[in-house]
């Protein structure tokens, strides 16, 4: 294994991914992402940032190019991917809990069957993660029954009681009601505290300039530009990204 | 600047209370408005008409006596004695008179066995394996040759306990079936959804009488010689594929109602796709379809009548057989149709208000 690998716990080698046959949504990605660095991602929408994200847990496959992480590449090899899975959180808009299992069960599950964890620990473990998102007193509800607030940190609990070594965060605050965005911006910035590789597609960008190492602007399917967070705000290198920033922080 | 205003709530109080009592209720439901007032005196005015008559021939002029000369005297009404005369024949068809305490405790066992795999008390995993005893025991019962009892052969066998073996047995070999071919027309594998397309639509074009017909008097033509698979065997084989490719369709539809966030949930916790179908997908799926699985049970086990096109003689079959073959009796066959009309009743009823009790189960998750 080369330093590089080793350094880069994802590195993206000209990646590209079409949709059907026509729309070409991500066109030549190069990234590498270093082990315990936070990158937020933003661009206007179907620029491709969920697609990318989406493709370091092969929810969704590239045609071309080379697509490793922490060491393994990703091909159709299912053994590779189940590994992968295992070291990679992920947690979506929509929260996409299970209805049907009680919070605790939605945490317990994936070690239970997953990583073959007896019940007892799982759940040790899923009350662990659950303090630490401050909402251990609702282990025993249904998600329907809790707001949309602390449903995304049982979410971002339930990736979390995998141990991964990256978390992927596809726009976590955005259906989320404005009093909510908060409580689940204060659990992200503490875990980027504790040094997990984040990636995280937002439009947060206080929590931009609080956390991240670097930001990375999308476009077309592009990545346009990436700089650290206080050069990007403030001295945006390309008329794309100055405009994109005019209209988000122009209120 | 100004002082802040301090922000306080109203406190809670309980909703207002609905008028109760059965005259506002009256009120309310049946003369609400003019269209419902006129719906009332119409459905009313029928009601006064017929019930009265029903009522007279069912029970005010109706005899119970087993005698067939007393039902043909002048003013009988409804002739209840043909079911005293005749209950044995119609709830056991043509099982050898003497021995028919063995349908009949076999048949209890198995009514047993499915009343307990109703109840949450009995889901684990001895379920499966009192299954397998209870319908050994079933078949032991029925057919004999064991422990002094008689042989009796299956084109003997018939009447209530053939219906609700018929039933039981099809139905659970057909919901894992549904459920597989469900899952398999959903496949990416285009070999497997192929497959599973064509039967649903093969089993689906065709009429079951006929899937009965095919299993009863062709199959046995392409059997090799000398291997011979008894009917009963045959035509539970067919009810079972049949059930099977409408309740797979009822299941792909609560397939298909499946947000796709949940199978990405899994799959980004690395479950496996069978973890996934059955931890995640299918729990959810069933809950959504209850009604219409429960619709494809009840329709099964009504559709086992069918099975007397080819020679066994379940419930409606013995009924025939019963009646047709007493001239004395057969005038009354309407009396005797009602009491397997109760019976169908029983049944069918206890299953769909067993499935609303499912679908407030699974629904306690939704419960605010």
């Amino acid at each position: 294994m080369t330093t590089q690998a080793q350094d880069n716990i994802i590195v993206f080698d000209k990646v590209n991914k079409w949709y059907g046959n026509n729309f070409h949504v991500l066109r030549d990605i190069n990234l590498q992402v270093k082990r315990g660095e936070r990158i937020v991602i933003c661009g206007p929408s179907g620029s491709g940032k969920s697609t990318m994200i989406r493709c370091i847990n092969r929810l969704e496959e590239h045609q071309e190019g080379h697509l490793i992480v922490d060491g393994t590449e990703l091909t159709d090899d299912v053994k590779a991917i189940d590994r992968i899975r295992k070291d990679v959180g992920m947690v979506f808009q929509q929260f996409n809990l299970f209805p049907h299992l009680t919070v605790l069960e939605n945490l317990t599950l994936s070690p239970m069957y997953v990583g073959k964890v007896p019940k007892k620990e799982a759940e040790e473990k899923a009350m662990a993660q659950l303090k630490r998102v401050r909402i251990a007193e609702q282990a025993g509800k249904y998600p329907l029954q809790l707001s949309g607030g602390q449903q995304q940190r049982v979410a971002i609990a339930r990736a979390l009681c995998l141990t991964p070594k990256i978390m992927l965060f596809d726009e976590p605050t955005s259906a989320l009601d404005p009093e909510m965005i908060k409580e689940v911006l204060d659990v992200m910035v503490e875990m980027a505290n504790q040094g997990i590789t984040m990636l995280c597609v937002t439009h947060e960008m206080g929590f931009a300039k609080a956390v991240a190492d670097r930001v990375i602007f999308m476009d077309q399917g592009q990545i346009v530009e990436q700089n650290n967070p206080h050069d990007f705000f403030n001295n945006p290198q390309t008329d794309r990204s100055k405009d994109f920033l005019s209209k988000i922080l122009g209120h | 600047m100004a002082e802040t205003i301090i922000f306080q709530s109203l406190p809670p109080r309980p909703a207002p209370v609905k008028t109760e009592g059965l005259v506002p209720w009256i009120r309310t439901n049946l003369f609400g408005s003019w269209q419902s007032t006129l719906t009332t005196l119409i459905v009313g005015g029928l009601l006064l008409y017929f019930l009265p008559k029903f009522l007279n021939w069912a029970v005010f002029t109706a005899t119970t006596v087993a005698n067939a000369d007393a039902c043909r005297a002048d003013g009988v009404g409804a002739c209840w004695g043909v079911i005293k005369e005749k209950y044995r024949l119609i709830l056991f068809g043509r099982y050898p008179f003497d021995e028919q305490w063995r349908p009949l405790v076999a048949t209890l066992l198995m009514v047993a066995l499915v009343v307990a795999s109703c109840t949450r008390v009995f889901w684990n995993k001895w379920l499966a394996v009192l299954w397998i005893v209870v319908i050994a025991i079933y078949f032991v019962l029925m057919s004999g040759g064991y422990f002094s009892l008689t042989t009796v052969t299956t084109d003997r066998w018939g009447g209530l306990p053939l219906t609700i073996m018929l039933t039981t047995i099809s139905l659970v070999l057909a919901f894992p079936l549904a459920l597989l071919v469900a899952l398999g027309r959903r496949s990416q594998l285009p070999a497997i959804r192929t497959f599973c397309t064509i039967y649903v639509e093969l089993v689906r074009g065709v009429p079951l009488i006929s899937v009965l017909f095919m299993a009863s008097f062709m199959f046995p033509l392409f059997m090799p010689q000398g291997l011979t698979i008894d009917v009963l065997i045959r035509a539970l084989a067919g009810i079972t594929l049949f059930a099977a490719a409408y309740m797979a369709e009822v299941i792909r539809g609560g397939l298909q109602a499946m947000p796709k966030g949940q199978t990405e949930a899994a799959a980004s916790l690395g479950l496996s796709y069978w973890q996934t179908q059955f931890k995640i997908i299918l729990p959810q799926a069933l809950a959504m379809v209850v009604p219409g699985i429960m619709n494809n049970f009840i329709s099964l086990f009504k559709d086992t009548s069918l099975v007397s096109i080819v020679s066994m003689y379940e419930l409606t079959g013995s009924l025939g057989l019963a009646l047709n073959s007493d001239a004395d009796w057969r005038p009354y066959k309407l009396e005797g149709y009602l009491f397997i009309v109760a019976i169908y009743f029983a049944f069918c009823f206890a299953m769909s208000r067993y499935s609303l009790w499912i679908e407030k189960q699974v629904n306690k998750s939704k419960l605010r």
